[in-house]
């Protein structure tokens, strides 16, 4: 093998893998990525069932409920709207009615939304700025977003 | 009063090293040895003063001074004293000290290793490296003093429960030293660059720097993910989460770095890409503590943090990370271009090597940084996760796991893949085998798991093979080939257990997808199965401990009808902060754990229960302490030990005074 040949192995292959990499990340960014959304967004944006993605927002008051074997409903409200979200598990310890949630999950139809996890991080973590200035003015930060902070 | 000297200490410490930055720099500029003394000097000074702040402040949270901000905000008199101790590094003032004693460390022993490294590249590297030391102390004193004073107060604030753990008391300083050690890499090749000159000998006193620094590295993103896994009570190990991302990133490239530097001192090739990496591991470090400590993966619009705190921190960042691009670009075209190697050998493997590790960063670093860019710039909000990751980087990565054993076994200079492979047949069949049995005895279950651990396999014992073909061929006898394994040198070792750890952790990586869960409503004596492992809720009891209250569940685990033992999972109550937390309650059986995490205790006394059975999971750990062991048993190579000879001749008198 002459030089010119070894140099061109060389950049041959580091071509191929930054290309394969390149076209992993492309396809991966159109797959798998999850937007967030608030109540009042999946109206706006007129986001369809089968969609999936991350909703934040205050749970409602008052509108916890469970059911047989861990099956658990809640409403998450923004200031304009809200969403019935269902879920089968454990809640995050951080879960309180009145307080900031992000469940991650997909659109059942308009008004339910099945979550497969709710966020035991229970901060301003991909909080709307609306529902945070709505939090805020409900005095309920209670330190926790620097309590998250420190946690790792 | 105390207090007070320990923050006198740190502004001394700024001083010092102010000096420990321009003197030896002037010095080595001017060829002047008398300068280029006070590099040593001043670093021990600087390791001194800083390491006094240090102590003061950890008086401060023994003693629980509550007139010391930072004690209140993090302490509490009734908390245990190991989590008075480990509190001091459990908050933003504190890890930022660490971070800058753990700096000031590894100049300090740059400083006394004068018989290794010659001293104009003692005199530059202590100068780089004061001057990342000058940024943080400035960053300390002005934006994060954890001195600050104020009325003293009663009681304390308590640290947050999630941090009251054992691993936590161990988890950052690992971490920090990995971190942090990258530093030392990246000022000898800052300090290379300012020389012009870099060469075999260049890495081989990097070398051992970078094996250090990578086994703490290691150690600490493996204690960090066992903590996540017990704390957490989610019952995973890694969740791509951007503060786990920002550890990952330079330990990959940290793992690149170390087989560059192979390369350069055994072929005196890949110099300029060596220096480049040498960078960026520690650029890479630069952005994690930025990540993690500024507040912006908290919230771009974050209210908890000081938001001068960030953008402190990313000054810092653009000053080190452009400042050194800067100086790359400037002179590394000056450098002596190394020769080029035939592709297929065992340097051409190592290039392969880099060439996926690096490319797994990239896509690491633009899952971790796109949704904060996106963010910034349109506003929409995204979370990038364990999809994205799995869908880009595990394909980078496995090719390179199947390619290790054969980059392991090639000759350098000129090898031959076909003989290679020939030397790898037992290796191969062996992992073979073991793949289809499993296959066969798990038919219906996951494929992953059998083709991971087949992966695994294939690791450890190519990595056993290593070992094996060195020492013994047809005809040897055993006791030969015994003595001919233990005299080889102990980096071969070393290569061969990091290898095999590599593969144990794959294993148990593949193994997780043979986990199973259950969730439950239980009441006393109600039962829980996940897999074969069965739960059977024995009572509910209240505790009081100093400092919190736990509601306990105490199960009975028991495997096919046999009883194993108690478990306990808990609701704790931290009184101080009003904060619950949950503790997992976890039985190790073999190399295997059943898992258990107590949900909402409810009025009519049933409770909510996830129960898993994890396989092997405690193997994704234990490989990673091979890792940390091979890199250690590597360090203490004897070519590492005995120093490369000086370069120039230092007269007497420019000993520094020590």
């Amino acid at each position: 093998m002459t030089r010119k040949q070894r140099r061109l192995t060389l950049i041959g292959a580091a071509g191929a893998v930054l290309a394969i990499a390149l076209g992993l990340v492309l396809y991966a960014m159109n797959d798998t990525i999850v937007f967030f959304n608030s109540p009042a967004d999946i109206q706006a944006k007129n986001v369809r069932p089968g969609t999936r993605f991350r909703l934040g927002g205050l749970v409602k008051p008052g509108s916890l409920q469970r059911g047989e074997s861990q099956q658990i409903s809640f409403e998450v409200m923004d200031a304009e709207s809200s969403i019935v979200v269902r879920y089968r598990g454990l809640l995050p310890d951080l879960f309180r009615e009145g307080q900031g949630v992000v469940a991650e999950g997909v659109l059942e139809n308009p008004g339910v939304f099945r979550a497969d996890t709710v966020l035991a991080k229970h901060d301003e973590t991909y909080m709307p700025r609306e529902v945070a200035d709505a939090l805020r003015r409900q005095g309920h930060w209670q330190g926790e977003g620097k309590a998250s902070q420190q946690a790792k | 009063m105390l207090v007070e000297a320990g923050h006198f200490a740190l502004a001394l410490a700024l001083g010092l090293s102010l000096i420990q930055f321009i003197v030896p720099l002037w010095g080595a500029r001017t060829n002047d040895p008398v300068l280029m003394g006070v590099a040593p000097a001043s670093a021990l000074a600087v390791l001194a003063c800083i390491g006094f702040a240090f102590l003061a402040l950890t008086t401060a949270y023994i003693t629980s001074d509550f007139s010391v901000l930072n004690v209140v905000e993090n302490s509490h008199s009734t908390k245990p004293l190991i989590y008075k101790i480990s509190g001091v590094w459990g908050n933003h003032e504190g890890s930022m000290l660490l971070w800058v004693l753990i700096l000031a460390l590894f100049g300090a022993v740059v400083a006394v290793s004068k018989n290794t490294v010659p001293v104009r590249l003692q005199a530059n590297t202590l100068a780089v490296q004061a001057a990342i030391t000058v940024a943080f102390l400035l960053f300390i004193l002005i934006a994060s003093n954890p001195f600050t004073r104020i009325t003293p107060v009663g009681e304390g604030q308590d640290l947050n429960p999630l941090l009251q753990d054992p691993g936590l008391a161990i988890h950052p300083p690992l971490l920090y030293i990995g971190y942090v050690g990258f530093s030392i890499t990246f000022a000898f090749a800052c300090a290379a660059l300012i020389d012009g000159r870099i060469d075999a000998v260049w890495a081989r006193i990097v070398r051992p720097w970078t094996l250090g620094a990578w086994s703490f590295l290691t150690l600490g993103i493996a204690m960090g993910s066992y903590w996540a896994y017990y704390e957490l009570g989610w019952g995973g190990w890694w969740f791509w989460d951007p503060v786990e991302n920002a550890s990952l990133m330079p330990w990959l490239a940290g793992t690149a770095l170390l087989h560059s530097t192979v390369v350069m001192e055994k072929r005196d090739a890949l110099k300029v890409w060596t220096i480049l990496l040498a960078i960026l591991t520690f650029s890479l470090s630069l952005l994690g503590t930025f990540l993690v400590r500024s507040g912006v993966l908290t919230s771009v619009h974050s209210f908890a943090v000081d938001p001068a705190r960030g953008s402190f921190i990313l000054g810092i960042l653009v000053a080190f990370i452009g400042g050194s691009f800067a100086l790359f670009a400037w002179r590394a075209p000056l450098l002596r271009q190394g020769g080029l190697f035939a592709p297929v050998s065992r340097e051409g493997a190592l290039v392969v090597n880099n060439l996926f590790l690096a490319t797994a960063c990239a896509t690491v670093f633009i899952g971790t940084l796109y949704p904060l860019a996106l963010e910034v710039l349109t506003g929409e909000k995204i979370s990038v996760g364990a999809p994205f990751f799995n869908l880009t980087f595990l394909p980078l990565i496995i090719p390179l796991l199947l390619l290790l054993p054969f980059g392991q076994t090639l000759a350098w200079k000129r090898g031959n893949f076909l003989g290679t492979a020939q030397r790898l047949y037992a290796a191969m069949g062996l992992a073979i085998v073991a793949t289809l049995a499993l296959l066969a005895v798990t038919a219906g279950g996951p494929v992953v798991a059998p083709l991971g651990i087949g992966l695994g396999t294939f690791l450890i014992l190519g990595s056993l093979n290593e070992i094996v073909t060195r020492s013994w061929s047809k005809g040897t006898r055993l006791a030969v080939a015994w003595r001919k394994a233990a005299g080889l040198p102990r980096s071969a070792w070393g290569t061969a257990i990091a290898h095999a750890g590599v593969g144990v952790t794959v294993i148990g990586i593949a193994a997780t997808a043979w986990g199973v869960e259950a969730l439950g409503t239980m009441k006393v004596g109600d039962r829980l199965k996940a897999g074969s492992y069965e739960i059977r809720l024995e009572r509910l009891v209240p505790r009081v401990e100093a400092n919190y209250r736990e509601d306990v569940a105490l199960l009975m685990v028991s495997h096919n009808g046999r009883e194993l033992g108690n478990l306990e999972t808990m609701k704790r109550l931290y009184v101080t902060r009003n904060m619950p937390t949950t503790e997992a309650g976890i039985m190790t059986v073999g190399l295997g754990q059943v898992y258990a995490s107590l949900g909402e205790i409810q009025s009519d006394g049933s409770i909510g229960l996830r129960l898993y059975y994890k396989p092997l999971v405690l193997l994704i750990w234990l490989g990673a302490l091979v890792m940390a062991a091979g890199g250690a048993l590597s360090l203490t190579d004897r070519r590492l030990r005995i120093g490369a000879p000086a370069r120039a001749k230092v007269p007497p008198s420019s000993v520094p005074a020590e």
